[in-house]
């Protein structure tokens, strides 16, 4: 059995079409070589960093000057309304890295810091909740080097910005199943979290180890120990009983609004799953590490257009 | 004249007949999909732009469901999921509410009848959603439409009625702690209840006996979801051109496909269903290997 490969145009209102990028040659000749202790040596001349790249692009990372935070709200867009909530499937950081010829590490490097660019453009436009599916449940599949790679990086980065999120006003929540991450990510999680717990400007959500269903299922868990433990009764359970126990309870605003998933794929892959209800989606075809201020725009004008009816007039 | 262009029509009918049941032959080559769902939106919105009275985008709604029918069947997809109305739909003007559920309860006898598609190809109707919010005429035209339907084995319609994914997921954490909690009693565990009675069990997933532990599981809860009965959809339809779930299936269709095109519900044709096939098609050796990988971890 074999599947047709024709290219047949597709009517499919949900793809964007990625972006002209000018920047492919940029990157592959400004890159240059840096090792990571926790690799072997034999595989430290392999790893490459885009983070210089980054910055020559950016001009700086997050919060090397104090005016760098703030972004001017863009003339393209109306002021309302806008997502208070924005959710992001950050895909295709290893197909930037293939394209490149380069380790899928040097792609998720580059994703952080588009990541980190995102939570710039967030909190300069008043947007209130941003959460991004860093890791899910299925990719503990992938190869160990890349998985602890990828544990590394979100501790390094929690590390190297929390000080920027406690001047920024940005508080910093993480989701996911815990017993599978390695202690170090856990303790630094838990400091980041406790730091940033006050602040207000923008609350930044990370899943790692997160699936839709885990999160239904572990609040089926509670509402049953509840239960067991005579504080609710059998016929309470009802939708803003779960609600309250899903992950997401660490927001004000737990649905998304809007959620944009990168690389052109079509799917949610068991991101938010019970959150999704009513969130719009797009999708763009780029790639996260080119998702940057321009692509941000366009999603959120297209958001402006949407006519959100939830069921009824 | 007119007999002459009558045999016309007949012979252009027959020849594109023929056609589309050749290009499906093409598409077979390929992975057929098992299961498509659809969200069957605009209907309200052709009426207007047609400067017809409200009703009638429906009535056109349900001729297109016919054909898509059709289509699919003779594709040899086997699971067809429809939204037909959701909980939130209660909210519309209680007149609107009042006459969709005259236009359900027609409709659901007109598939009944001895012609209709569903006899033609042994479609067992299934209605999944709360239908104790139906209205009475509704629901017991319901209860016969699945009681006559029941013996039909070769396809399935789910036809969400009264149905959010929210709702849905309340009611298998609702069955999945009373399990529990009858289990911890010690007393019988209750059966599960799903939305209609099946004698005639098709496929669905393999369903392990319930856990001894008194953890709940991530089987305790799918094993309650109404859509237990059939099979992840393989491809999610939504016309009208809106990029939205609005509370479908949103724990079956996680990783499925989803496909928008922009025409309103009453005007998919079968152009649709085949762009959204080749789409499927192109996707399938993907997903298929990602299924494998995650067959053997949790969630």
């Amino acid at each position: 059995m074999f599947s047709l490969r024709l290219p047949i145009p597709i009517e499919n209102t949900l793809i964007t079409p990625p972006p002209k990028s000018n920047n492919n040659n940029t990157y592959n000749s400004s890159l240059c070589a840096h090792s990571y202790s926790s690799y072997s040596h034999s595989q430290t001349n392999r790893f490459l960093t885009v983070r210089n790249v980054a910055l020559q692009k950016n001009g700086n990372s997050v919060g090397d000057s104090k005016d760098t935070m703030m972004q001017p709200f863009p003339e393209e867009l109306n002021a309302e309304p806008l997502p208070r909530h924005v959710a992001v499937i950050m895909d295709g950081n290893g197909r930037w890295a293939k394209m490149r010829n380069l380790m899928p590490s040097a792609g998720h490097q580059a994703g952080a810091e588009a990541l980190k660019e995102m939570v710039r453009l967030c909190a300069s436009w008043g947007i209130k909740v941003l959460t991004v599916f860093a890791f899910s449940t299925d990719n503990w599949v992938r190869p160990k080097v890349e998985v602890d790679f990828l544990m590394s990086l979100f501790e390094k980065t929690i590390n190297s910005e929390i000080d920027v999120f406690i001047r920024e006003g940005i508080r910093i929540s993480v989701i996911g199943d815990a017993s599978k991450l390695p202690s170090s990510l856990i303790r630094m999680i838990k400091y980041a979290e406790e730091r940033t717990k006050e602040n207000s400007r923008l609350q930044l959500i990370v899943a790692v180890s997160y699936s839709g269903k885990y999160d239904v299922v572990q609040a089926c868990r509670s509402v049953a120990k509840k239960v067991k433990d005579g504080i609710l009764d059998l016929e309470e359970i009802n939708e803003g009983i779960i609600e309250q126990e899903l992950e997401t309870n660490c927001t004000e605003f737990p649905n998304p609004d809007l959620l944009i998933r990168t690389s052109g794929e079509l799917r949610v892959s068991n991101f938010l799953l019970w959150q999704l209800a009513y969130t719009e989606l797009y999708f763009d075809g780029a790639l996260w590490p080119d998702f940057g201020k321009e692509e941000f725009v366009e999603a959120l004008s297209s958001f402006q257009q949407r006519k959100r009816r939830f069921g009824g007039r | 004249m007119q007999i002459s262009n009558g045999y016309t029509v007949h012979l252009l009918e027959g020849l594109y007949c023929y056609l589309r049941r050749l290009l499906f032959k093409v598409l077979c080559v390929g992975e057929v999909p098992n299961h498509i769902a659809f969200i069957m939106d605009g209907n309200r919105r052709f009426a207007k732009k047609n400067n017809l009275a409200e009703g009638e985008g429906h009535k056109a709604g349900f001729s297109a469901l016919l054909s898509i029918l059709r289509y699919c069947y003779e594709l040899g997809v086997k699971y067809v999921t429809v939204y037909a109305f959701s909980i939130d739909n209660f909210r519309r003007k209680p007149k609107d509410v009042q006459s969709l559920m005259e236009l359900m309860r027609q409709k659901i006898e007109e598939l009944l009848q001895q012609e209709s598609i569903i006899n033609e190809y042994g479609v067992r109707l299934h209605f999944i959603g709360n239908i104790s919010m139906l209205s009475e005429p509704v629901r017991v035209a319901v209860d016969k439409a699945m009681r006559v339907t029941a013996h039909n084995n070769h396809r399935v319609l789910f036809i969400c009625v009264a149905y959010t994914s929210r709702d849905e997921m309340v009611h298998a954490v609702y069955q999945s702690c009373k399990q529990k909690w009858s289990h911890l009693n010690g007393e019988e565990p209750s059966k599960v209840v799903k939305n209609g009675v099946f004698e005639n069990k098709v496929e669905k997933h393999s369903v392990p006996p319930p856990s001894s532990c008194s953890l709940i599981e991530l089987v305790d809860v799918e094993r309650n979801m109404y859509m237990a009965v059939a099979p992840d959809p393989d491809i999610l339809i939504r016309t009208s051109g809106e990029a939205r779930l609005s509370n479908f299936l949103l724990w079956q269709a996680g990783t499925c496909p989803l496909y928008a095109p922009s025409s309103l519900w009453p005007e998919i044709g079968l152009r649709h269903l085949v762009l959204a096939v080749l789409n499927f098609q192109k996707y399938h050796h993907y997903l298929e290997n990602k299924k494998e990988k995650k067959k053997h971890k949790n969630f």
